[in-house]
């Protein structure tokens, strides 16, 4: 009996519509896509069962890192021709008679993260290169009483932007005395709603033994 | 299309045959699976949420009186301890001081004893949201919560909360009695700094030295 032999072919497949789906997954993830901005420092944040989501602009974000460093984010206000950020350090350089230059100033809108320098080695942060290097300036936002740089922080953000609402997002071991001071401060400068940043959870509740 | 395309046997007369132009498309598919999954890998699909806080404004005036049977005080401690204790302390009477009791953040701990104490009105939000789950009750969400703050208003048998954080305590601690005190609907609660004497009750119940409390900050 002969051997029927079959033609060997290469297979043909049509891809056409794997394309298409990659297509439109891929415009769809473009479209929702909000980088997921890089802290400083590790964050933990507590859980919480609200379901509020963080609002999308006029935020002032407190950073409360485990290590008791303190750092300070705000955005560019609802609109980034607003040029909050930029207006914030001015008036900042200005109390503490620093003058910035317009790169530096260029430079400060465009960092994506939190901050957390010293105002006196502002300009040497801003001139670093890279991620790595400008880290080394991040030894938190002092918020001694003879030094508070971040009572100046949030008076300077809250006069550029009044609009601005207050969030704290510290890691959940972060000592108790570091989140009292920021507290504190928050209230001398009658910053008196905030909010914290939390991960949701969902909480388990014994119905049958409150109807006891 | 991501086609191999056979060459064709060249034997005998050339035809010109009208072929539609085949594109080779794997590496525009290559570079879309590399897109897709760094955007996958970048997106954040759940933001952050958020839990309200407000402070109280400076006192004017009078303190507002509270009665001591409703107050419950809450000394955050150190290692994720709680510790409470009803009513008012006599600060005069400090060799006396009133013992704690000690819980923890468990389901079976803080939350059971506040469900006890709060349980009309935990009940009365309970039936609320019952009805308006099994939809007896159309509502939209914002008058849901409105009805829920009015219930919380209407409260006079619930505890009032006094939350204190001894500095052993850390920032979760807060986070989850704050978070507590939504879970079993409390009316009343407020974050207040703590007194000598109460620093002095958490370090006697967690057996903490005065110096070693020194030392520890």
């Amino acid at each position: 009996m002969p051997k029927i032999k079959l033609p060997t072919k290469s297979p043909h497949i049509d891809m056409t519509p794997m394309v298409d789906t990659f297509c439109v997954v891929l415009t769809f993830l473009m479209l929702t896509a909000t980088m997921r901005p890089t802290d400083p420092a590790l964050i933990d944040t507590p859980n919480s069962i609200s379901e509020k989501p963080t609002p999308d602009n006029n935020i002032m974000t407190l950073l409360l890192s485990n290590d008791d460093r303190v750092f300070i984010n705000f955005d560019n206000g609802p609109d980034t021709l607003l040029k909050y950020r930029p207006k914030i350090l001015a008036l900042m350089g200005g109390r503490y008679s620093i003058e910035f230059t317009k790169a530096e100033l260029r430079e400060f809108e465009k960092y994506p993260s939190s901050m957390g320098v010293p105002i006196l080695k502002m300009k040497e942060f801003l001139a670093a290169k890279g991620n790595k290097a400008k880290n080394v300036f991040q030894t938190g936002i002092p918020i001694d009483s003879t030094d508070n740089q971040l009572a100046d922080w949030i008076y300077c953000t809250r006069t550029i932007n009044p609009n601005v609402q207050t969030c704290i997002k510290g890691d959940s071991k972060t000592g108790y005395p570091t989140v009292k001071k920021v507290l504190d401060i928050l209230k001398e400068k009658n910053v008196r709603q905030f909010n914290l940043i939390t991960s949701l959870e969902a909480a388990k509740i014994n119905i049958a033994e409150i109807q006891q | 299309m991501a086609e191999i395309i056979q060459e064709e046997k060249a034997g005998g007369k050339k035809k010109a045959k009208k072929l539609a132009p085949h594109i080779d498309m794997t590496p525009m598919v290559d570079l879309m699976c590399l897109l897709i999954t760094f955007f996958m890998l970048t997106t954040v699909f759940s933001k952050p949420k958020i839990m309200e806080i407000i402070l109280p404004d400076k006192p004017t005036g009078d303190a507002p009186k509270i009665s001591a049977s409703r107050t419950l005080n809450i000394v955050l401690g150190p290692n994720n301890k709680i510790y409470t204790y009803p009513g008012t302390v006599n600060a005069e009477d400090y060799n006396n001081l009133p013992p704690l009791t000690e819980t923890d953040f468990s389901a079976t701990g803080i939350r059971q004893k506040l469900l006890e104490r709060n349980r009309t009105l935990a009940k009365k939000i309970a039936d609320f949201k019952d009805l308006v789950l099994t939809g007896k009750l159309p509502l939209s969400q914002d008058s849901v919560l409105g009805s829920i703050s009015k219930l919380k208003k209407d409260d006079d048998t619930g505890p009032i909360v006094l939350i204190k954080a001894y500095k052993g305590a850390n920032y979760g601690n807060v986070v989850d009695i704050l978070d507590e005190m939504n879970i079993c609907g409390i009316a009343l609660y407020m974050l207040v700094d703590i007194t000598w004497y109460e620093e002095k009750m958490v370090e006697t119940a967690a057996g903490i030295t005065p110096s070693a409390a020194i030392a520890q900050k």
